[in-house]
């Protein structure tokens, strides 16, 4: 049987939630097409992981286990992914589209001469099984439907948060592939690693965003957030300055939020943001800006001085002043 | 000393000016401004820097129409030395493949290259994806999304920062190397008055075509992909009900109270 590959991102063993997403995907394609759904799964120590990976669509599970594999590293991953195509020529390779997964399949697509479809929210094949799906492009406002053609395998990345994670009841293998080739990074090594707390708000049930109108004063955002249970996130540019970490960054190139409520702060409405506010519930925007772009996105727009604004509304959510 | 960095930097329309016209399924750009792709100056900014530490010429190349000749002009009044527009009718609806072979192809005839910068991305297409498939054609290393080039040493070893998932890494890299740099990583410099002047006015542009580069049509543009568009549609904004509210900032504490106390 022809295979459908996802590549299965993980940083020290920790298993990336998107990648599972793309994987319970594939076996849905997988069972419409005919294709064997193989989860292709590098990594440290991750053989006694397979399990957890495999449940959630997989016929197959290939492991290769290696300590240079802990860590992401584009010139031993790239090397692995070629040796694992070649000997197994599948039809389709799919990446989550990571900052790695891209960085990945991009260098995969040259190698083989192949089709590669970029942060892809929809994915499904022809009748000649090419790959098609829909690129999203200028940040987001118009959308195109790409078809791979020709060559194999056919590559994608796919958006996080567009599909599910799934778990299936079926039995899977699992299969740990010894490639007889050295894995000694030349050229790319890893000299340290910092880490702070990944927050993760796409799964957030309320957030306050603080665009460029607050003028960094994370403060005064955090506190308002606290106040109303939600979590914080914040436009590109004040990740850009530091203020904030880049991970609760939302937009094309950040998070998609799907949260019940989002109260956005002083952000104009760039493409490139809006395209991660769209699966919002409700939408309460503060801009001094009647015209901002951002009215278009929002169900109330309200107009004024956020700095006038939020600490009066501060006061009233702590009780010290009577609404 | 450092030989060669090179640029590939392109030009966008600016996203939120480009209009969709859904009855005739295309986009227009035409109303569009255009300007360097944002990431693209982070990555000429810290390509001068780089000279600036450790000398070597920064060459910019381009892969696009004749017309991108003005903002080519404007890399080098920020301070590159020489620019390179690589045009042709046959590279037109190139997607990434042909993108990475003929860019590839131009920077080895520029050759004596130790650091390639691109940008993370663009805003119009936003693949990411040429950075690495240039490493791939090239054979050399490649490092994407990274925000800083730390040093680089005289072994022929340079220290990176990458951003990653919940922080960073710092990466020894070997040169030659691409790296793709992410947007709004540092501040771009503004042109000297002078030298834009003397870029507008007198700075020689070169111009390739794809003969100067060795390839043939069918190697680039439409035929050389490995994609093809079938549909382009428009994604619409949700329905909001855009409501605009205006008052008194006390009145409008209170409105906010209003519509937040259903969510505590
Ligand atoms: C390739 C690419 C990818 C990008 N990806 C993203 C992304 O993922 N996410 C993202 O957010 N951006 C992204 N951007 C940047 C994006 O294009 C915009 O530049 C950015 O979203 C603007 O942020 P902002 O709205 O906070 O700031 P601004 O555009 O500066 O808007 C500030 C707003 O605050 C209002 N304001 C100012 N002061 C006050 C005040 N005191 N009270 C009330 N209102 C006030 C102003 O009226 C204005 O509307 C990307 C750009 C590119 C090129
Ligand atoms: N036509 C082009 N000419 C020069 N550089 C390009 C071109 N297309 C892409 N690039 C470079 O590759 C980066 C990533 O582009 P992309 O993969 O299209 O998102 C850009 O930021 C540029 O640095």
């Amino acid at each position: 049987m022809e295979e459908l590959w996802v590549f299965i991102e993980q940083d020290e063993g920790e298993v990336e939630e998107s990648s599972l997403e793309v994987l319970s995907k594939a076996r849905e394609l997988g069972d419409k097409y005919g294709f064997e759904v193989v989860a292709i799964f590098l990594g440290d120590g991750v053989k006694n992981k397979a399990e957890e990976v495999g449940k959630h669509g997989a016929s197959k599970v290939l492991v290769v286990d290696n300590p240079n594999l802990r860590h992401y590293n584009s010139e031993l991953y790239s090397k692995v992914m070629e040796k694992l195509i070649m000997k197994y020529n599948p039809n389709t390779v799919l990446f989550s589209a990571t900052r790695n997964g891209r960085d990945l399949a991009g260098r995969i697509a040259v190698k083989f001469k192949s089709g590669l479809l970029a942060h892809v929210i929809s994915l499904d094949f022809d009748e000649s099984k090419d790959l098609v799906g829909k690129v999203p492009g200028f940040g987001g406002n118009i959308a195109a439907v790409v078809k791979c053609i020709e060559s194999r395998p056919q590559l994608a990345t796919v958006t996080p948060g567009v599909f599910e994670i799934k778990e299936y009841k079926s039995t899977f293998e699992v299969i740990e592939e010894d490639l007889g080739v050295e894995l000694e990074p030349k050229n790319i090594k890893i000299l340290s690693k910092e880490k702070g707390e990944y927050i993760d708000i796409s799964k957030s049930e309320k957030v306050v965003v603080a665009g460029m109108g607050t003028g960094g004063r994370m403060d005064l955002v955090e506190e308002l957030a606290k106040l109303l249970g939600a979590d914080v996130g914040v436009t590109r540019p004040l990740a850009d300055i530091g203020v904030a970490p880049r991970d609760i960054q939302i937009g094309s190139t950040g998070v998609t939020l799907k949260s019940k409520l989002a109260l956005i702060l002083g952000a104009s409405g760039a493409p490139h943001f809006t395209s991660g506010i769209k699966d919002c519930g409700l939408v309460i925007t503060v801009n001094k800006d009647p015209e901002a772009p951002i009215k278009e996105y929002s169900d109330y727009l309200v107009v004024g001085d956020i700095f006038e604004i939020i600490p009066r509304l501060v006061k009233l959510l702590r009780g010290e002043e009577n609404a | 000393m450092l030989r060669n960095i090179i640029v590939a930097l392109k030009v966008v329309p600016k996203p939120e000016e480009v209009t969709f016209n859904p009855e005739t399924k295309t986009v227009d750009r035409s109303k569009a401004r255009n300007e360097i792709n944002p990431a693209d100056k982070n990555a000429l900014e810290l390509a001068l820097r780089l000279k600036e530490k450790y000398g070597g010429k920064v060459i910019v190349v381009s892969m696009g129409p004749p017309i991108w000749d003005k903002y080519l002009r404007l890399a080098v009044a920020m301070g590159a030395d020489d620019a390179i527009l690589i045009s042709d009718r046959a590279l037109a609806g190139s997607d990434t493949f042909p993108t990475t072979r003929t860019l590839a192809t131009a920077i080895k005839k520029i050759g004596n290259y130790d650091i390639i910068l691109c940008g993370e991305e663009s805003s119009d297409g936003g693949t990411g994806q040429v950075p690495p498939g240039i490493g791939e054609w090239l054979d050399i290393p490649h490092i994407t999304f990274i925000s800083d080039i730390i040093e680089i040493s005289e072994d022929g070893w340079a220290e990176v920062k990458r951003t990653i998932k919940g922080g960073h890494e710092i990466l020894k890299v070997k040169l030659p190397f691409i790296a793709a740099v992410e947007l709004g990583c540092n501040t771009p410099r503004f042109p000297d008055f002078r030298r834009k002047r003397w870029a507008d006015r007198e700075f020689q542009l070169t111009i390739w075509n794809i003969g100067d580069l060795g390839l043939n049509p069918e190697e680039v543009g439409l035929k050389g992909s490995k994609t093809i568009v079938v549909d382009l549609e428009e994604v619409r904004p949700p329905e909001r009900k855009r409501e605009v509210l205006t008052g008194a900032p006390d009145e409008l504490a209170k409105k906010l109270y209003e519509l937040l106390k259903g969510y505590l």
